[in-house]
């Protein structure tokens, strides 16, 4: 390599590190920011406050889906296994949404620690099968547990 | 050593080999393509929670996996370029732009189309998506700074530059539903691990991101092909060609 080419080699991989470093500096102070949602056991640690709009992301705890017969509205419990958090909605609900299925909700806490949701979406997992797969799975009790990642740590439910 | 590369600093030869490799990486396309398709949209089984919404996976994953892997074939050729200066390697950078802009593309869109049945949303500013919604801006930003700049040397070292510093942004989409949590799924398929996805799903799935990439080769040469002729307009052996009726 002639030496003006090494000269250039150098600056291209200084170009490259220096942005890599400046990226993750930036990437690691916004780190909060960009966390989509919120666990439940961030809010019962208490760090949000009452009435701030955020997102709360966790699994719809099995047998707490309450709807109501006269209204779109409809009472749930959401868990990251550690903690419970009660959710109410008024609206549609995404086909996915079902009991032990993640789910990622946009509202705030009321004074009584139910997070109203203005918005429940449904997150899907990495898993894919045909429902005869699915079945057998399921009778064998093999069925993979969907997950939800919270930035880190992933927490399955079986 | 390295002898055999120097051939490829040599235009005819390399306008040459890009124009038998065109149509063979045509025709693979084509195969992996319309097989993949027929074996993911009529032989697959419906998934057992998403029904036949899912199958739009068959496009959207193949294009997610393109718009990355050719902005590393674009950002390794411009930092070559930069380098060495090696005509040819600016020439695959310039001609893989358009293309990986328009996989990125295609990744949205049909993520869009998935997001509303599935997740209850069209889009979501998470991680994942806002990532990849900065590499399209990346692709075109690339674009536009290459045309803006006249002098044609000039702008291929500011494009080549940009193309280098915006790589770090490929560990990030990758990433991202690891690092942070996002609405997006995690990797369905990843090297180190066993596939979440049935076999019957996972055989057209991996026959599509076979299509893309030969659809990628087989664009990028023909691009290629436009781009030497286009830088050696004015030499003896392209207007050969054009006298023999062989562009």
């Amino acid at each position: 390599m002639t030496p003006k080419r090494k000269q250039r080699l150098m600056l291209v991989a200084l170009m490259l590190v220096g942005v890599s470093v400046a990226v993750v500096f930036l990437l690691k102070a916004f780190n909060s920011n960009i966390m989509l949602f919120k666990s439940p056991s961030d809010i019962v640690a208490g760090d949000i406050q009452e009435g701030s709009r955020f997102r709360i992301g966790g699994m719809v705890v099995e047998g707490s889906v309450k709807r109501n017969d006269t209204d779109l509205s409809v009472e749930f419990q959401l868990t990251d296994t550690a903690n419970k958090v009660p959710v109410t909605f008024t609206g549609i609900l995404p086909d996915l949404f079902s009991e032990g299925q993640g789910i990622v909700a946009m509202g705030s806490l009321n004074n009584s620690g139910t997070f109203v949701a203005s918005e429940v979406l449904a997150k899907h997992d990495e898993n894919y099968m045909p429902p005869e797969v699915a079945d057998a799975l399921k009778k064998a009790g093999k069925m993979p547990g969907t997950s939800v990642n919270y930035g880190g740590s992933t927490v399955v439910q079986p | 050593m390295f002898k055999w590369i120097h051939r490829f600093g040599s235009s005819p030869f390399v306008y040459r080999t890009a124009n038998w490799l065109a149509p063979v990486f045509g025709i693979g396309a084509a195969v992996c393509i319309l097989v993949g398709l027929y074996l993911g949209l009529v032989v697959a089984p419906a998934d057992y929670e998403q029904g036949d919404s899912y199958r739009i996976i068959f496009v959207h994953v193949p294009s997610a996996w393109m718009s990355m892997f050719v902005y590393m074939v674009m950002a390794t050729s411009s930092a070559v370029f930069l380098i060495w200066r090696m005509k040819l390697a600016d020439i695959v950078a310039w001609a893989s732009a358009p293309i990986g802009a328009s996989f990125t593309l295609i990744a949205l869109l049909t993520g869009a189309f998935w997001g509303k049945p599935m997740w209850g949303t069209y889009w979501i500013w998470d991680a994942r998506l806002t990532s990849e919604l900065l590499l399209l801006f990346i692709y075109l930003g690339y674009m536009a700074l290459r045309s803006s700049i006249e002098q044609p040397q000039t702008a291929a070292r500011a494009a080549a530059i940009l193309a280098v510093v915006g790589v770090v942004n490929i560990p990030i989409i990758h990433f991202s539903v690891e690092w942070w949590n996002t609405l997006h799924q995690p990797a369905t398929i990843t090297k180190l691990d066993k596939p979440s996805m049935h076999i019957s799903m996972l055989r057209p799935l991996l026959l599509m991101v076979a299509g893309f990439q030969l659809l990628y080769f087989h664009q990028l040469m023909v691009r290629v092909k436009t781009g030497i002729l286009q830088r050696e307009a004015r030499t003896a052996w392209v207007a050969e060609l054009v006298a023999d009726n062989r562009v």
